[in-house]
């Protein structure tokens, strides 16, 4: 029982943790470079859950000061995740123009058959 | 070009209230959740659906390729001009404080700027995207 | 200048990445090239202001916009970063008017202005990362300069840099994904992203949450080691300098992975130092190990190398782990090596990757059976390879032989002498690899690729001399060198537990 609550009262970890794992699964486990990417999508996703988690107060407002208002949520961490996905956004984009680029070299985009059309040179 | 009616009817009608959301979220970015980012993307948006719906000559009649392109280091020189303009003045590096004739009133002037900066940066990259990808293999 | 100075730490960032919104303006070749000399020749006179008013009188701290830290984001320079800001600046500085010729062989035309804008970029990223006081704020130089980094490695004509591209990609962001992580962690426990504050808060934290606090050590470990590129993490390190055009791997394998060590330095140090009791957990035993395994493994695989830029590239895997195990031995002596060994390895690594860099503009190929004679084709730039070369196995009157000093003198007082004997027979390997280069170039028929070869253009030949000569230079005179890296080390050293 005591388990259960404690698996209820963290949710939002346990999500942040299975993301985590779940794409860095499809990273390592993938020879397709698209769903790597996609892979390091999620990874990098399960960060910002990570980040945002801690900084939501429970019945807390934005953080623009008004009189009708006491208790505020903590803007630093959305600040912080929102430079972060700016970063995510512009690797992805320079991630997938890479392929776009290795599919007009190679003609393919699965890692095992590009290795073995260098090995051949 | 699509020749599906609906599609480019709706099209026309939407744009001009896409283009007016995006200029809501970057000036109500102050008092709100929005800001350069989102509004950057809404309008990089805005030129994506007329490319999809219209075809990319239509787009690149409104979004010049050569401007978008031009964009992109615009807005982050925007951006650091908005910092030197505080250096010049005397104070730290991004120090809008005295860009006014009162701090509150600086600031505000200052992080608009920023913003400003940010909105052309982000919109023209993803103009910019949008167009690269588009391109390849034609 | 008065009015200059106090604001030195934030131009440091400001005009090389001006210079890049400006090379993208530009969009012409030359002219980019000529901004981006200019801005890597104006580097070093800021570095080395920051460097003269640190080594007088403590450490400089610039708040950005005005704010206060620990609320604002703080420019820290201390003797340490000033040195490692002098060091990017300065290779900087020597390599670009290299960069002209080289990228115009080696880039097309229409590419070569963004390849200008990147370098700038990637130098502000670098200088950025080594600057700041802020961990977040690190973490976005680190990637500035890490996407910058790929499009360096991909701008080439080579198909396989695209894949070496792409793999540097996925590991890059691997690792610095975990350093935001274990950035987070501690943000969480510390409330507190400036690293002197996070330092100063995490004593409590980690009597109150020590669990928190070890993950948070673990994960920036693995991922600030997958950037500098640690023995078991290396795999992304030799293609990427392998397939990217010879200037660009010259410069990030002389700066890149210097400023990763340089950011494990701050976070063990400065960070983690004070608060946590490095004895109790297995730290130095770990990063001991995993440098005599990079030392010995990555040595050996370059020895059978045929492609010398990639023999090049292990070779670094292996002087990197010579710098961590400075960092795992831990005392005055060990770090001092560490901390020289970053400026030393720079100037011997781009002296090696220019000289080959040279040979691949005259002859078109890094193959070793191609470069069969060309030692008297070519004979300065091959004789700037010998001596660079001296530098990597550790000859004495070189500067590996001063990195190398400190390394085992640290590892005696530390470990003891069985130690010392791993680094001195590591070298052997070091012997092995270069020797076999030395062979085939100078005492070696003329292979037909290289008939028509001679020295390159004086723009290319000046910068590799100039490395050379410091080659020498500083494995004589110390004072700029070892004196200030044993100033930072004792800094460091002092703040230990």
């Amino acid at each position: 029982m005591q388990l259960v609550k404690t698996f209820a009262e963290h949710y939002n970890y346990v999500i942040t943790i299975f993301l985590m794992m779940a794409g860095l699964y499809i990273v390592v486990a993938r020879g397709n470079m698209v769903k790597k990417l996609i892979g390091l999508s999620i990874f990098q996703t399960s960060v910002y859950l990570l980040y945002i988690t801690p900084g939501k107060i429970i019945g807390g407002t934005a953080p623009i000061l008004d009189p009708a208002f006491t208790v505020y949520s903590n803007p630093l961490p959305h600040v912080l995740i929102l430079t972060a996905i700016v970063v995510g956004v512009a690797t992805l984009a320079l991630g997938l123009a890479l392929v776009v680029r290795i599919n007009e070299c190679y003609g393919t985009i699965e890692e095992d058959e590009i290795f073995a059309k260098d090995d051949d040179q | 070009m699509s020749l599906d009616l609906i599609l480019r009817i709706g099209t026309k009608l939407i744009l001009p209230f896409i283009l007016l959301f995006a200029l809501y979220v970057q000036f109500h970015g102050d008092y709100g959740p929005g800001g350069g980012f989102q509004a950057g993307v809404i309008a990089g948006g805005m030129v994506i659906l007329i490319g999809i719906t219209f075809g990319l000559g239509t787009a690149k009649r409104i979004a010049p390729q050569v401007m978008v392109e031009r964009m992109v280091p615009l807005g982050v020189l925007i951006y650091a001009g908005t910092g030197v303009a505080g250096l010049l003045l005397g104070k730290n590096f991004l120090d809008y404080g005295v860009l006014g004739h009162d701090p509150v009133h600086a600031r505000e002037l200052g992080i608009l700027l920023v913003e400003l900066g940010v909105l052309i940066t982000v919109s023209g990259t993803m103009t910019a995207l949008f167009y690269a990808f588009v391109e390849r293999g034609r | 200048m008065t009015a200059v100075m106090p604001h030195l730490p934030a131009l440091q960032i400001v005009v090389p990445l001006l210079g890049a919104i400006l090379a993208g303006f530009l969009r012409r070749g030359p002219t980019a090239f000529a901004v981006a000399l200019a801005v890597s020749w104006l580097m070093p006179f800021i570095a080395g202001a920051l460097l003269w008013q640190v080594l007088g009188g403590g450490s400089i701290s610039y708040r950005l916009g005005g704010w206060q830290p620990p609320y604002g984001i703080e420019y820290r320079v201390d003797v340490f970063n000033a040195f490692v800001l002098m060091l990017v600046s300065v290779i900087g500085a020597v390599t670009m008017p290299y960069a002209r010729r080289s990228v115009a062989f080696e880039i097309d035309e229409g590419r070569q202005a963004w390849f200008y804008c990147m370098y700038l970029l990637c130098l502000t990223g670098l200088l950025g990362i080594t600057i700041t006081g802020d961990a977040f704020n690190a973490f976005v130089f680190l990637e500035v300069s890490a996407l910058a980094t790929y499009v360096l490695i991909a701008a080439g004509r080579d198909r396989r840099a695209l894949l070496a591209s792409y793999q540097y990609l996925i590991m890059g962001t691997i690792g610095a994904t975990f350093y935001v992580i274990g950035v987070g962690l501690l943000w969480v426990v510390t409330g507190s992203l400036n690293f002197v504050d996070v330092s100063a808060r995490l004593a409590e934290a980690a009597t109150v949450q020590p669990r928190p606090v070890i993950t948070a050590l673990a994960f920036l470990t693995v991922g600030v080691s997958l950037k500098l590129a640690l023995f078991p993490l290396h795999s992304w390190l030799p293609n990427a300098y392998a397939y990217a055009p010879s200037f660009a791997t010259t410069f990030l394998a002389a700066t890149a992975t210097k400023v990763a060590v340089y950011l494990l330095i701050r976070l063990y140090f400065s960070v983690f130092g004070p608060t946590l009791n490095f004895q109790k957990l297995p730290v130095s035993e770990l990063i001991i190990g995993l440098s005599i395994a990079a030392m010995f493994a990555a040595s050996f695989i370059a020895i059978f190398q045929t492609n010398l830029k990639r023999m090049l590239a292990y070779s670094s895997v292996a002087q990197i782990g010579y710098i961590t195990l400075g960092i795992g031995i831990a005392n005055k002596a060990g770090l001092t090596g560490s901390i020289v060994h970053l400026a030393n390895h720079a100037v011997m690594k781009a002296a090696l990757f220019l000289a080959l860099g040279a040979v691949f503009y005259r002859i078109g190929s890094v193959k070793l059976h191609d470069l069969s004679g060309i030692g008297p084709k070519m004979p300065l730039t091959m004789a700037a390879f010998v001596v660079a070369g001296f530098g990597i196995i550790g000859t004495p009157g070189t500067v590996g032989f001063i990195s190398k000093w400190y390394l085992a003198v640290g590892a005696l007082n530390e470990v003891g002498w069985p130690l010392v004997l791993v680094i001195m027979a590591s070298s052997l390997l070091a012997v092995i690899y270069i020797g076999r280069v030395v062979e085939v170039a100078w005492f070696r028929d003329p292979s037909p690729t290289c008939i028509g070869a001679s020295d390159p253009p004086l723009s290319m030949l000046i910068p590799l001399l100039v490395l050379t000569a410091a080659t020498i230079w500083f494995g004589i005179d110390t004072q700029w060198t070892a004196g200030i890296a044993g100033k930072a080390a004792g800094m460091l050293v002092g703040g230990l537990k």
